[in-house]
């Protein structure tokens, strides 16, 4: 397992940079991993990784664009914009959680 | 041939226009926008169904020729074809199946295909199709950005990988 040091303080990572501890995750280590991705965070995407958050908190996995559209409220239009070329990939990376792992 | 060059455009041709004939199609487009790759999905013969304004939610499995199938479930006894033929058949294999996707969050037809333009994928009709099926854009789904000609979709697909399922 490798290790990553953001502002000082030292995080879990897998090999593409996900953390894989969550409760090392916080808000400047979720603006950090954003910035490597080429993204400013901002309320819209505040909205999206707090989402990501309250799901992943009640059924343990990284929700998929239907679940954002239908139960978060976000349309796909946004998530592409907010986060591109991969929006949940990306929005699970800098909310502290696994790469998703489904098809849709 | 480099192996590890990754993949970054896909056009997939869609040419069956049964339920298991359209949606790997679909998910391999949205499964590549997801992953940053641009997509196209260029729909032909029956798979022309797929995009139809009022046939698109009306896509069924095809329970005749299909020795793979079997009942109730995946791992349950193979369906003989003359069972398969007999009227409902399909429709409950249908509904089955939807019941299954919808537990995973595959979304029907209609809704997935807006969810992949929204993703901004390119959705393309064959226009050999159009002219022998004598249909018009207005038989089409809003999504449905253009009616192509095969040399056209060549034109679209440059510099991507072609997917013909």
């Amino acid at each position: 397992m490798a290790q990553k040091q953001i502002n000082g303080t030292t995080i879990d990572v897998n090999d593409e940079g996900y953390m894989t501890n969550h409760s090392q995750w916080n808000k400047v280590i979720a603006a950090t991993i954003a910035e490597e991705e080429g993204i400013t965070l901002t309320p819209a995407h505040w909205r999206v990784l707090d989402f990501i958050d309250h799901d992943f908190q009640e059924k343990g996995v990284v929700p998929g664009m239907r679940r954002m559209n239908k139960v978060g409220g976000i349309p796909t239009k946004d998530l592409y914009e907010l986060f591109p070329n991969g929006p949940i990939k990306k929005a699970a990376k800098i909310s502290g959680y696994p790469k998703p792992a489904s098809c849709v | 041939m480099t192996g590890s060059q990754p993949i970054s455009k896909v056009s997939i041709v869609v040419s069956r226009g049964s339920l298991e004939g359209i949606y790997p199609g679909l998910i391999m487009a949205n499964g590549a926008r997801m992953e940053g790759i641009e997509a196209n999905l260029f729909f032909t013969f029956f798979g022309l169904y797929g995009v139809l304004k009022n046939y698109n939610d009306k896509i069924r499995v095809a329970t005749v020729g299909n020795p793979a199938m079997r009942v109730p479930s995946a791992k349950g006894l193979p369906m003989p074809t003359l069972l398969g033929a007999i009227p409902g058949m399909s429709a409950i294999a249908t509904w089955m199946m939807n019941k299954e996707m919808e537990k995973i969050d595959i979304p029907p037809i209609p809704e997935f295909l807006e969810m992949i333009h929204d993703a901004g994928a390119g959705i393309y009709a064959c226009k050999a199709t159009v002219d022998m099926f004598h249909l018009t854009k207005d038989d089409f789904i809003p999504q449905m950005d253009k009616v192509l000609t095969v040399g056209e979709f060549y034109e679209q697909s440059a510099g991507g990988q072609i997917i013909f399922t």
